[in-house]
């Protein structure tokens, strides 16, 4: 089953990475030595300088396991040190919630470690969405697993030193026992993404123009006639400067075309057929195919211009729809 | 001195590279330099002597900085080439004119990357503005609909090209089952120990029809850097002299960087057939010269006109030459014996020159027999370069 429309903006997170959280503090020996009073550890190493002179540390080190402590906002939520990232690398999770998957349970945390961190080090972490599964169904209910890989870095001025890694998993689920329709999805709560906007510039803004009027015009040179497309600001035959336009009768045939299915990104609908069409007045375009079966496009299928207006009229496009021939 | 061509006049004389990976776990810097000093070390140059570099502008390592960690003081030539995997060849041919016409006696090229884990060319999101600039208003025709990929301008053309010469789906699947095969055999290649069948490449799922997975090279980290300096020179180093026998880079008709969507006919790769004309043109040689060739592969579908434009096989007719199996281990003209872009790593080309350089000197881990010439491509769909190199 196809997955709904919204997953393709969760699709198209996946892979994003996250700027840096800093530590609130270099590694020192009071925290560490707290640290392992409440945890029990009591390894000197950790905490009996006199002994650690002795290995081959040389020096006090952080037990492993504190990675991540060190990079803890502390009491405070969300309260980073300065410098640190103003991005939530959770948004994705959040875009979830909006859509009823409100419940979530950590499933992993896999710490692996580059090496001992010493007294004085300065970390900080980036985090990167690694992964958002297929739907699955558990004991708790329906939802996604996703992953978020942090990497931990030692700050040093001779060149960022990678220290560790994080692997999180959790399951972001909508419970077994909530009924979906109590979990309406807030439209609002979730910016829509646009179209990318093309460039306009001298030599091409007729082209937008007339498209928003519902023209497919094309540039035509005012001295030896000859039509040309994507426009330029001087003919490639005659290489004169002055040009006008033609209105197209927007009839033309399939020249060549792909249908789009990976990456799924945001707004385009999947697969996205595109084709490169031969005008009858003998110029390509590059549009989207509107009204096709994905296995009946054809080259040499006739189709006809029609004009879709996108994001509230902040753009339209040119698309090409099949036509008997 | 007479001889005023290319041909001949400068060779490659170390080769270095790190390993190939999803995630290198370092800048790409440190990268660059690994491969430097491997390929000066290979050499047997010292790093002070290197008055020259040559990159990719997509490189984001810039050669001061290089020239800085490497010492060095006496830097008279830089470049850096334009349009992507494009430049795979160009460097190396703009080090051998600077080293030909003395501006530069030892010239380092490189190419280093974190495409893999730090930002990816596949994604189908870039930083694409409206600003009026030409790159914002060339890529508006497309990007807007959603034709936002590599793959999907590949495969523009590859629909186009099957419709006309019935080239099918199945023929750009024995390319890659035949760079498959070589790269399972190449311990530095991503796919070392992972062959493919055709019924794998037909049944991966689709990416951009016509394109399947399996069509498409995976992106990498890693890097590759070479050394040049004059053939003569070549001869006293320990290594035995890979010479540049001809170079050249293309711009045809109607050219636009992976949307030459406009011309006539976009079935074949004018841009390769300036390159090729060049190049035999330079060298002397032609299609029945070389034992082996290292022909861009980032997707399968362009390797086919490129052997058209070279002239290994008649237009329309590669899908013949490939059905024969002559591109494969054992055939008569062995592609991509690292295992291509597609199989061993995608580092913008750079490391189909490292593996040309070494079929010349007979260190490939897939190594063809008696080579006397290596034809080596780029990137296509762009403003493209090529290379012959052989032995003295």
């Amino acid at each position: 089953m196809a997955e709904q429309d919204w997953m393709s903006e969760v699709r198209a997170m996946v892979g994003r990475e996250y700027g840096r959280v800093y530590a609130w503090d270099e590694v020192n020996a009071p925290m560490i030595r707290q640290w392992c009073e409440m945890m029990g550890v009591d390894n000197p190493l950790y905490t009996d300088a006199a002994y650690a002179a002795t290995t081959e540390h040389g020096a006090i080190v952080s037990p492993p396991a504190m990675l991540q402590a060190w990079c803890l906002e502390g009491l405070h939520p969300n309260n980073y040190p300065p410098g640190s990232t103003k991005e939530n690398p959770y948004e994705v999770l959040r875009l979830l919630e909006s859509h009823g998957f409100k419940s979530v349970v950590a499933v992993n945390s896999d710490l692996s470690f580059e090496r001992y961190v010493k007294v004085g080090e300065r970390l900080y972490y980036t985090t990167r969405l690694d992964a958002v599964g297929e739907e699955k169904t558990t004991a708790l209910g329906t939802g996604y697993f996703v992953t978020l890989v942090m990497s931990f870095f030692s700050d040093k001025p001779t060149g960022d030193e990678k220290v560790g890694e994080l692997l999180f998993r959790v399951f972001k689920f909508r419970p077994a026992n909530v009924q979906a329709a109590a979990e309406a999805p807030k439209a609002e709560a979730v910016q829509k993404i646009k179209r990318p906007k093309p460039g306009v510039s001298d030599d091409t803004r007729f082209f937008w123009e007339g498209a928003a009027a519902g023209k497919l015009l094309i540039q035509r040179c005012k001295c030896c006639g000859t039509l040309r497309h994507p426009p330029g600001p001087v003919c490639t035959k005659c290489h004169s400067f002055d040009w006008d336009t033609v209105e197209a009768t927007g009839a033309g045939s399939i020249h060549s075309f792909v249908v789009m299915h990976y990456p799924e990104v945001p707004p385009f609908d999947h697969p996205n057929p595109v084709g490169l069409i031969e005008l009858d007045e003998g110029v390509r375009l590059v549009a989207g195919l509107v009204g096709v079966k994905r296995n009946e496009i054809m080259i040499g299928q006739r189709v006809q211009v029609e004009f879709q207006s996108f994001d509230d009229g902040e753009l339209t496009l040119p698309l090409f729809r099949p036509v008997a021939p | 001195m007479t001889n005023q061509t290319l041909s001949g006049r400068a060779a490659i004389v170390g080769l270095g590279a790190t390993e190939f990976s999803k995630n290198s776990g370092r800048t790409e810097l440190r990268l660059a330099m690994e491969a430097t000093l491997s390929a000066l070390a290979d050499a047997g140059i010292d790093p002070s002597e290197v008055e020259g570099f040559s990159s990719y502008t997509m490189d984001k390592v810039p050669e001061y900085e290089v020239a800085r960690l490497l010492g060095c003081k006496n830097v008279k030539f830089f470049s850096q080439i334009p349009h992507g995997g494009g430049a795979a060849c160009a460097p190396v041919m703009h080090a051998a004119m600077a080293v030909a016409t003395g501006v530069a006696k030892v010239v380092v090229v490189y190419r280093a990357m974190n495409e893999r884990s730090w930002y990816r060319f596949g994604t189908g999101t870039y930083g694409f503005g409206d600003t009026p600039i030409f790159e914002n208003v060339n890529y508006g025709w497309y990007m807007p609909h959603g034709l936002h990929t590599p793959a999907a301008w590949v495969g523009m053309f590859a629909q186009r090209y099957m419709h006309t010469y019935g080239a099918t789906s199945e023929d750009f699947g024995r390319v890659a089952v035949g760079v498959r095969d070589f790269a399972a055999t190449n311990p530095a290649a991503f796919f070392y120990g992972k062959p493919i069948t055709l019924a794998d490449h037909q049944a991966s799922r689709w990416i951009a029809e016509p394109l399947h997975l399996l069509d498409c090279c995976q992106e990498s980290d890693g890097a590759v850097a070479m050394v040049i300096t004059s053939a003569e020179r070549a001869r006293d180093l320990r290594q035995k002299p890979v010479i540049i026998k001809a170079g050249a880079q293309g711009i045809s008709d109607g050219q636009q960087s992976m949307t030459s969507f406009y011309r006539e006919d976009i079935t074949g790769l004018p841009e390769m057939g300036v390159v090729a004309k060049e190049l035999y043109a330079q060298s002397g040689l032609g299609p029945d010269d070389f034992q082996t060739a290292v022909i861009y592969d980032h997707f399968t579908p362009f390797v086919l006109p490129q052997l058209e434009e070279f002239g290994f096989a008649k237009r329309g007719e590669a899908k013949d030459f490939i059905r024969a199996g002559h591109h494969a281990r054992g055939g008569k003209l062995p592609i991509n014996p690292h295992g291509g872009q597609l199989g061993e790593a995608y580092i913008h080309g750079m490391n189909g020159v490292a593996e040309a350089v070494r079929q010349v000197r007979g260190t490939a881990a897939n190594q063809v027999a008696d080579v006397e010439n290596v034809l080596v491509t780029a990137g296509t769909g762009v403003p493209t370069s090529g290379l012959i190199l052989g032995t003295a």
